[in-house]
């Protein structure tokens, strides 16, 4: 994975709470095969409106979304985060976020900064008041930084840490396969397997 | 072998900061995750890594898993315990003309990639066809496979539907499946935990459904956030399995990282006799262990809510969340009472999208569409309910209906009691298993502008085809609602043709 301590980007204003997975990326766009090239199919069903705001300069090229309460509700599709990196994101901020987008999130580089709604509204103001404006995410600081706004966000250490170094999961579990194999040993008899079937 | 689970599962993975007093009391959802810790994550407070769970579940579908097998292939990873890994085509397939290829070339080239990933990884496969096909979460429990007091995951939300049996079920992404592929284990950060309590009886055409959108609505989509939700209380014990299922499979739609049920004698019975359930000396052994998982008498909850089971009604939403619902007798709610400014301007939008005006009673909304199915509603007791409204009754001939059993077992389970006969004299379609029109993923779709009564568990913009429009309901209200044609419960349909029926 990718290390990422700081960014800074312009600024995409997004009023809107419940911003669930089906938005960010429909489902017909989860047949692909490929973990890569899904930048056409973020907000794919909004982005059919003109005044959508990614439709519009500056917004097209941004890379910092700040949007409502809730946002990643819904399906587990980690398509969402893909679809959001590919189009250019690299933090989504909002005042709450789904637990398994912020997992999803976490695992693929991209950062979900958790803030106050009144940090969340001054950003929408000044962004709305701005267009283009940069915001700066840094996770060393856990502050974001845009005009004369100063925010903490909230991120939790363990994600920070993997972020900020770069880290594969799956390498580090590998470390403790000693520790997987012992509890292995350990399993009750009872416990179901799916080999052999069974009529 | 008892002693040892009884150990394994009094081992105690929280900090004493965070868990205080409660070092012996415990709920049943730390009573699952510790008897799962492989290793508890170093250090304290704050900054406390997460634990590394074992899974003993792994579900597996075709559209979240080609990406983890492609990470396991690149980096040259074995697929650890095909043994503990089952997978199902379920979100693609089609529901009519299974014999035939699969007409959309990007659902077939899916489905192919799955069946060449079980094939080189060695994992079992209930393809389309196959007498086990379906949605992953009907075909588990049916097979035995889900149990109480397991780790279930798979790359799919509604995974929390195993929760009903007592086990801790999470839905993961695909980053995690490959996680889980390769080490049969995941690094999880404690949860909260939440008690639902729901005490009383339901009343008649009132069903488990109904509670859950209760629950969402009186929560919100977010409330459940970062809490698993044990649902208690005299009405969840009185549920079925298969209306427990029902509760615990929307727990996502509240935002919770899973919801449970302590597993009873309902649970046992269901289990006993199922292809993978245990037996003889095996069995005596698990339901030993499955009885002690239920929440210690003094153990606390962090968070507690109540819903009154004798004052719930049918429920049905009106918005594009599942948090936005009321019972089926009430009207389409006025926004300007919302008092958030946030959840006016959603409202507002939602009423738009779903064309609805405010203070239209919900019993005047005419459906186009009504669809039986989902992993939310799709199984045997869904579909007997269903037709037992709609038996010697006529549906509206300006609604189409859908009936999607959940797999092709409770296909043929519903057509030995000619379940399919009564839905087809009705004049509804009679489907194959799958996702079907819960998700616009295969030809089930609905048009733009459509509307739709959907026993399904989303009501997103978009969710059931572009720009169609989605109520949630229960089995009993699309079945009185496919005769009415506008939203309706059992209690608004004549006496006389069930009557007739019977007679």
């Amino acid at each position: 994975m990718e290390q990422i301590i700081r960014h800074t980007g312009i600024g995409v204003p997004m009023r809107q709470s419940n911003v669930d997975t089906d938005q960010i990326i429909p489902a017909v766009y989860l047949k692909r095969i490929t973990r890569t090239g899904f930048e056409d199919a973020l907000f794919a069903a909004w982005r059919r409106n003109d005044d959508f705001i990614l439709n519009k300069e500056p917004f097209n090229r941004g890379s910092v979304l700040v949007a409502g309460s809730d946002f990643g509700t819904g399906s587990s599709r980690e398509h969402a985060v893909w679809a959001l990196k590919d189009f250019g994101f690299k933090v989504v901020l909002s005042t709450r976020f789904a637990d398994i987008f912020r997992g999803n999130a976490g695992k693929q580089g991209l950062v979900a900064g958790q803030l106050q709604p009144e940090d969340i509204e001054l950003l929408w103001k000044e962004l709305e008041n701005n267009p283009g404006a940069e915001v700066s995410v840094d996770l060393d600081t856990r502050q974001v930084t845009c005009g004369a706004i100063t925010a903490d966000f909230e991120i939790d250490d363990y994600t920070r840490w993997r972020l900020m170094e770069g880290l594969d999961d799956i390498g580090l579990t590998l470390q403790s396969e000693e520790d997987i194999t012992a509890y292995e040993a350990s399993r009750p008899a009872f416990k179901p397997a799916t080999l052999p079937a069974k009529p | 072998m008892t002693g040892l689970v009884f150990e394994l599962s009094h081992r105690h993975y929280l900090t004493e900061e965070i868990m205080g007093d409660r070092q012996t009391s415990l709920t049943l959802a730390e009573k699952v995750w510790n008897s799962h810790v492989v290793k508890q994550g170093e250090g304290d407070g704050a900054g406390r890594k997460p634990d590394l769970v074992y899974i003993d579940l792994h579900l597996v579908h075709e559209v979240t898993s080609p990406q983890a097998f492609e990470g396991l292939r690149l980096a040259g990873r074995p697929l650890r315990r095909p043994d503990l890994t089952i997978a199902t085509e379920d979100h693609n397939t089609p529901t009519l003309d299974i014999d035939k290829p699969i007409a959309d070339p990007t659902s077939r080239k899916q489905i192919e990639t799955l069946r060449a990933n079980c094939k080189e990884f060695g994992v079992r496969l209930h393809p389309l066809g196959d007498a086990e096909q379906g949605i992953v979460h009907v075909v588990g429990p049916q097979l035995g496979l889900t149990q109480p007091g397991m780790t279930v995951v798979c790359g799919d939300s509604h995974t929390s539907t195993h929760g009903a049996f007592g086990a801790l079920a999470m839905g993961i992404g695909t980053s995690e499946v490959e996680h889980v592929m390769a080490t049969q284990t995941l690094s999880l950060k404690p949860f909260k935990t939440m008690a639902v309590n729901v005490e009383g009886s339901l009343k008649t055409g009132v069903t488990s459904k109904d509670i859950i959108l209760a629950v969402i609505a009186k929560i919100g989509t977010g409330g459940g956030q970062g809490y698993v939700l044990e649902y208690r209380g005299s009405a969840i014990e009185e549920l079925s399995m298969d209306a427990r299922m029902t509760i615990c499979n929307m727990s996502i739609e509240a935002g919770a990282r899973a919801g449970m049920i302590a597993p009873d004698q309902t649970t046992f019975d269901y289990v006993q006799g199922r292809p993978h359930a245990p037996t003889g000396a095996d069995w005596d052994a698990a339901v030993e262990y499955w009885k002690t998982l239920r929440t210690d008498d003094d153990a606390s909850f962090d968070a507690e809510v109540s819903i009154d089971a004798d004052e719930l009604e049918p429920f049905v939403t009106w918005g594009t969340n599942p948090g936005q619902g009321v019972s089926l007798s009430e009207s389409v709610p006025d926004p300007e009472d919302f008092g958030d400014e946030n959840t006016k301007l959603s409202a507002q939008r939602a009423l738009e999208y779903m064309d609805l005006k405010a203070g239209t009673p919900m019993k005047e909304v005419r459906v186009d569409t009504v669809f039986l199915g989902s992993c939310t509603n799709s199984r045997m007791e869904d579909l007997r309910a269903a037709a037992e409204i709609i038996r010697g009754r006529t549906k509206d001939p300006d609604v189409r209906m859908i009936v999607v059993p959940g797999s092709a077992r409770v296909r043929l389970e519903a057509e030995a009691e000619g379940l399919d006969k009564v839905f087809e004299e009705f004049g509804a379609e009679w489907r194959f298993a799958g996702c079907s029109m819960c998700l616009g993923m295969n030809p089930d779709q609905l048009e733009p502008g459509e509307r739709c009564a959907s026993t399904s568990n989303r009501n997103f913009e978009g969710r059931q085809g572009k720009g169609g429009r989605t109520h949630l309901v229960s089995p009993l209200v699309a079945a009185a609602t496919a005769v009415r044609g506008t939203l309706s419960s059992p209690s608004d349909l004549d006496e006389e043709p069930a009557a007739a029926a019977a007679a």
